[in-house]
């Protein structure tokens, strides 16, 4: 009985020791708690409509007014007004809106005359969740408008024709780009966490130290080698995820190399700050502890696995500072739009001043001493 | 010029002193050699030496470049084998030196060449191929100090080179060391904690205690500076009233200390000391616990400088010595 409270004792006494191990322990499932309890499942909200009313009478005025009025309250989406539906739909592509009405050029004419016309929702059906919302709230509208008549007290019977943009995206789709992102991160985990603290605990880094490499050759020479191993990992997602998952040609030459230049900043990004995270620590248990923590607030915030729409204020603002956020669009956007480089600017410039950043903080307080 | 010159060196820890206001220096081509017990802050003022820990204040220089501010200049003339062994495990034997040749910016020649040299020096030319980690400890400490003079530095700094090690292990890497510092030319300073490392392998030696340097010389002339050429320990079953005074008028004794009820006397003729302590034991009705008689050793020198025993010397935490590193 003794030595089996001896092993106990000593157990406990190990867990006490290890501040960064209770705090994780115990944070860790309230943290899964909250994240994911608000991950999944929301009202999605905020999605970019853009609006063509090509008809401009009055019909078509009250259709626009109702399309705000709902906008400004349910917030299921906000209107954007456009005048050419070719830019409308260019916009749709490049993944700045979500959406397009148009309201056709006889629009009015056809009501009056006790016709049925029909209005167009365009929409990326890339999020599922996103473009179902969005085709039940405009039905829903066109319901509303068409029971509330028109003037003069003529009964409206608009239609609703839906157009998706792209094929059909199942869900295994879906969660590619986030598990790319994911493997990349795992990876920067692991070489640039957990391994960089064990070397460093070992003593390895004490041997470099007494060379005349420089403090720079240092940081670049950990940093690069992690991203080498991460752009590895993501690679093998990228190729053989894409395959899996069914992606439309999946070697196509210009997005494979734009899907692997996307790898390489991706992995420098989180190389870059892992390496900020661990530059002061010295215990190999921080990074284990902290591996199941950043999993969980940088991925699952990110739109990896839902919609960003559907997130409470609190969490879009995580999602806002998450660069998963930003890879993780930019990565849906080339695997399942295809769009390029154009439509993912915002993403490939924080990725890289967060690169940046990360890596002159990281600079600034790494030690070259001991 | 010295190959390392210290001038009233110190280092703290917040308030604690890991060394305090150390002076000396180190010629070229000698083996120097710091002893004391753990915590005594031999590694602290190695790791000061090799640009890992800034001094407090004082100065010291290496190879005439000064620790502080001439950084590159101290690690390019100095080979380092720190206390944790600090080679690759998952890479080859030729793997970690050709790692750290190129850190030293060796040309591909040089450094083929520099790694059979020194491979076969150390007696692994068989194992470069094999990973470090089917190596012996003894193999692994070789193979760092091949590790450590690939770029044939001129001063060769070890921490510890032997701790952990077996005592076959521990012959073999002095003989390599002797061998290897007089075919290269080198100047040797290495920290330890055992007497008979520095005593055989050191040309002078510094003993440090509580971060002070207490006493410096050649083995020979350390052990000569003490009274007495023989130490007697012996313990007792009782001690009668006054019987450190008995000891001490003993023939031929010249010192009696005690620590822990045991007695330690230093004395100019042990065998003569003996029999007339047999004699002073059987008079005063007592008996004798446990005696042992030996020439005077390093531990000696330890006890009359700092008052307590080498082997025995507490471990006093130092904050730089008890970092976090795992030993392998």
């Amino acid at each position: 009985m003794h030595r089996l409270l001896a092993i106990i004792e000593r157990d406990l006494r190990r867990f006490k020791a290890n501040p960064a191990l209770v705090v994780m322990s115990m944070a860790m499932p309230l943290l899964q708690l909250i994240i994911l309890g608000y991950a999944f499942g929301g009202q999605i909200r905020h999605l970019e409509i853009g609006v063509v009313d090509q008809d401009g009478h009055v019909p078509a005025a009250k259709l626009s007014a109702m399309l705000r009025a709902v906008a400004a309250n349910a917030r299921t989406y906000d209107t954007v007004p456009y005048m050419d539906e070719g830019q409308a739909l260019a916009d749709l592509r490049n993944g700045r809106i979500n959406g397009v009405v148009t309201i056709p050029p006889n629009f009015s004419r056809d009501l009056l005359a006790g016709k049925s016309p029909t209005v167009a929702l365009i929409e990326d059906n890339t999020d599922q969740f996103s473009s179902s919302a969005l085709a039940g709230s405009m039905s829903a509208l066109l319901g509303a408008y068409n029971g509330n008549g028109v003037p003069p007290r003529m009964t409206a019977n608009v239609s609703l024709s839906i157009v998706e943009v792209y094929p059909y995206v199942p869900y295994i789709q879906y969660l590619l780009p986030g598990t790319i992102v994911l493997a990349i991160f795992v990876s920067a985990m692991m070489g640039g966490g957990i391994m960089y603290i064990d070397d460093k605990a070992r003593g390895l880094h004490e041997g470099y130290l007494v060379t005349p490499v420089t403090k720079l050759e240092l940081i670049m020479g950990f940093n690069l080698a992690g991203t080498i191993k991460a752009f590895i990992s993501g690679s093998v997602l990228v190729t053989i995820g894409s395959v899996i998952a069914g992606i439309p040609d999946p070697f196509s030459i210009a997005r494979l190399a734009h899907m692997l230049a996307l790898v390489v900043l991706t992995a420098l990004a989180l190389i870059s700050m892992m390496f900020l995270i661990m530059v002061r620590i010295d215990d190999p248990v921080v990074p284990r502890a902290i591996f199941g923590v950043l999993n969980t607030l940088l991925y699952f915030p990110s739109g990896a696995v839902y919609p960003t729409s559907a997130f409470p204020e609190w969490m879009r603002v995580l999602s806002f500072v998450d660069p998963f956020t930003y890879a993780v669009h930019a990565f849906k956007s080339l695997v399942l739009k295809n769009t390029g480089f154009a439509a993912i600017g915002t993403d490939i410039l924080f990725l890289g001043l967060f690169t940046v950043l990360a890596m002159a903080a990281a600079t600034l307080l790494f030690k070259r001493t001991l | 010029m010295l190959d390392v010159d210290i001038e009233d060196l110190s280092k703290y820890f917040g308030s604690f002193c890991a060394v305090d206001r150390m002076t000396f220096g180190v010629k070229h081509g000698e083996v120097f050699g710091l002893l004391g017990p753990n915590g005594a802050g031999k590694s602290t003022l190695i790791r000061m030496l090799t640009t890992l820990v800034v001094p407090t204040s004082g100065h010291a220089r290496v190879n005439g470049f000064d620790v502080a501010r001439e950084a590159d200049g101290v690690r390019k003339s100095i080979g380092v084998i720190p206390q944790a062994m600090t080679s690759d495990l998952d890479l080859t034997a030729i793997e970690n030196m050709t790692i750290f040749a190129k850190l030293y910016g060796l040309s591909p020649q040089r450094r083929k060449a520099a790694i059979h040299e020194l491979l076969q020096a150390v007696d692994l030319l068989d194992w470069g191929d094999k990973p470090v980690k089917t190596f012996s400890g003894g193999m692994r400490r070789r193979l760092e100090i091949a590790r450590g003079l690939v770029h044939e530095p001129r001063i060769f700094i070890l921490d510890e080179p032997t701790t952990g090690l077996d005592p076959v292990s521990r012959v073999a890497v002095w003989e390599m060391l002797d061998r290897l510092r007089r075919e290269r030319d080198l100047t040797v300073m290495l920290s330890t904690h055992y007497m008979d490392e520095a005593d055989k392998l050191c040309d002078r030696i510094a003993i440090v205690d509580h971060g002070k340097l207490v006493a410096l010389d050649s083995p020979l002339k350390l052990k000569t500076s003490i009274p007495g050429t023989n130490s007697v320990e012996v313990s007792f079953s009782s001690l009668p009233a006054d019987w450190q005074r008995t000891l001490a008028a003993l023939p031929e004794v010249a010192s009696v200390k005690v620590d822990e009820g045991v007695f330690r006397l230093s004395t100019n003729n042990g065998p003569r000391t003996v029999v007339a302590l047999l004699d002073a034991v059987h008079a005063a009705g007592i008996s004798i616990a446990s005696l042992s008689v030996q020439s005077t050793t390093l531990d000696d020198v330890f006890v009359h400088y700092t008052g307590r025993q080498l082997r025995d010397a507490a471990h006093r935490a130092n904050p730089a010595e008890s970092r976090f590193i795992i030993r392998r």
